[in-house]
């Protein structure tokens, strides 16, 4: 089987000087759903900004065969939907069909079909009667949901969470566990939560330093970093 | 948030609201251009008001808050206006009072009745320059993202504000400039995070909207009668 993604011998700079990715490699193939762990500064967003071209260091970054370089970002964008730690800023059109459409429109499909697939999306999320309200008006567990339908409604082979449970409280982490599960992509997950890793993950990778520490087995490496306020 | 609102105005339904957006920004701009050359006076404004209110009234949009809301205006034209005064010209500092205002009132009932990406891409189709049709979309998105982010800071000061100090105008003034600045810092910084949202979802630069333009006879006959009324208002402000 081929990996839809393959990243080898990734550095990253910031322009400050900093250090954010020292030689990570990574592999996900079809089904999985991998577990990104580590501390805040490790370099797991800055990782995940890779995986569809919105940060580009040294090294091979390829998406279902695809390098990501600047002449495919359109069609890598269209294979990794990517919903990021802030929902808010991911919804910023006028209303929540809007905004779950603005990703189909931008593939270039007419605005019927554009309109269609969001509608889709937002009913596969479970927000198929609030197309017309506005985003800034929805709870934090809805934007949640529309960022993803947005996503979703690219049809995309990848999704990439960024600390998806931020802002959500328990009953909405349960639904969106649920939601993630009933998808077919292969996703990569970066989250500080491990009981909501756990429900997910097939596998994990701990980031230190902008490495990759480890990676393995989910309960494996939690009992290994200690990664989990009860340990 | 006045946007806010404003943008749930947009999306009502009325006959001014159907009208496509090309036509109402040709009746706005006839409108605008025959209220600027009308002469001098205060008087002069009544008809183009006329017109404008009877325009609030077709798109039944509530006339207190469009008047209220249309007066941001005024601090700023008062300005010019206190300069025509002292200038020995109280009428043409009254006339700009009220030419502004109404000019702000017909903006505000052409944004009250047209969905920002319908107007934006009307706009765009009758000429405006593409870099200034694709900076006021994104200022229009960040503006709701910029207004929040200075209510989070003003709840977090007040929460820290104490009570019963009372705080000197000069400490007062010193905490506003900072928060400007910190309001500039993260605006910047959250302008960056939903740039790479949009561009994360094959954003390159074009908007399209969802809603379908199409420019009827109706809009042919609401463009070609708003335009008329433009022009008759200008010879009944002209008449001494």
């Amino acid at each position: 089987m081929s990996p839809l993604i393959e990243v080898r011998g990734l550095r990253y700079r910031y322009e400050d000087g900093t250090d954010a990715l020292r030689g990570i490699d990574f592999t996900v193939y079809p089904g999985e759903t991998v577990v990104l762990l580590g501390a805040n500064g490790s370099g797991k967003t800055t990782f995940l900004l890779h995986l569809n071209g919105l940060l580009q260091g040294e090294g091979s970054v390829r998406v279902c065969g695809m390098d990501v370089s600047p002449r495919n970002f359109r069609e890598v964008r269209s294979k990794v939907g990517m919903v990021f730690q802030d929902a808010d800023e991911q919804l910023f059109m006028p209303t929540v069909l809007d905004d779950v459409a603005f990703g189909p429109l931008n593939q270039g499909f007419p605005a019927e079909e554009a309109a269609a697939r969001a509608r889709s999306a937002l009913a596969r999320v479970g927000l198929g009667d609030i197309e017309h309200r506005a985003p800034y008006h929805l709870s934090a567990g809805e934007k949640r949901r529309a960022a993803l339908a947005g996503v979703l409604a690219m049809e995309p082979e990848i999704l990439v969470l960024d600390e998806p449970t931020t802002y959500l409280d328990p009953p909405a982490q349960r639904n969106l566990i649920g939601l993630l599960v009933s998808l077919p992509q292969a996703k990569v997950v970066a989250t500080h939560d491990v009981r909501f890793a756990a429900a997910l993950a097939t596998r994990a990778v701990f980031f230190d330093k902008g490495r990759v520490a480890k990676e393995g087995k989910l309960d494996e490496i939690v009992e290994l970093f200690q990664w989990d306020w009860g340990t | 948030m006045h946007h806010v609102v404003v943008e749930q105005w947009s999306r009502r339904r009325s006959f001014l609201h159907v009208r496509d957006a090309r036509a109402k920004l040709l009746v706005a701009l006839a409108l605008l251009a025959a209220l600027a050359t009308a002469p001098a006076s205060p008087i002069s404004a009544v008809p183009f008001a006329f017109l404008v209110l009877t325009g609030i009234a077709a798109a039944r949009l509530p006339m207190a808050s469009m008047l209220r809301k249309a007066a941001v205006v005024l601090p700023f034209s008062l300005l010019f206006a206190l300069v025509e005064w002292a200038a020995g010209q109280p009428m043409a500092g009254m006339a700009l009072l009220a030419k502004s205002y109404v000019s702000a009132l017909t903006v505000l009932l052409l944004v009250a009745s047209t969905p920002q990406p319908l107007l934006l891409s009307g706009m765009e189709s009758l000429g405006a320059p593409r870099l200034l049709v694709l900076m006021a979309q994104t200022l229009y998105r960040y503006l709701f993202v910029i207004s929040e982010q200075a209510q989070h800071m003003r709840l977090a000061a007040s929460c820290r504000q104490g009570s019963g100090a009372r705080r000197s105008r000069a400490r007062a003034f010193q905490a506003a400039a900072g928060a400007l600045a910190i309001l500039f810092a993260r605006s910047y910084s959250r302008a960056e995070g939903i740039q790479r949202a949009m561009a994360a979802r094959g954003f390159t630069g074009d908007f399209h909207s969802l809603q379908r333009r199409s420019f009827n006879s109706r809009d042919t006959v609401f463009a070609c009668a708003g335009a008329a009324l433009a022009v008759l208002a200008h010879l009944v402000a002209r008449r001494p």
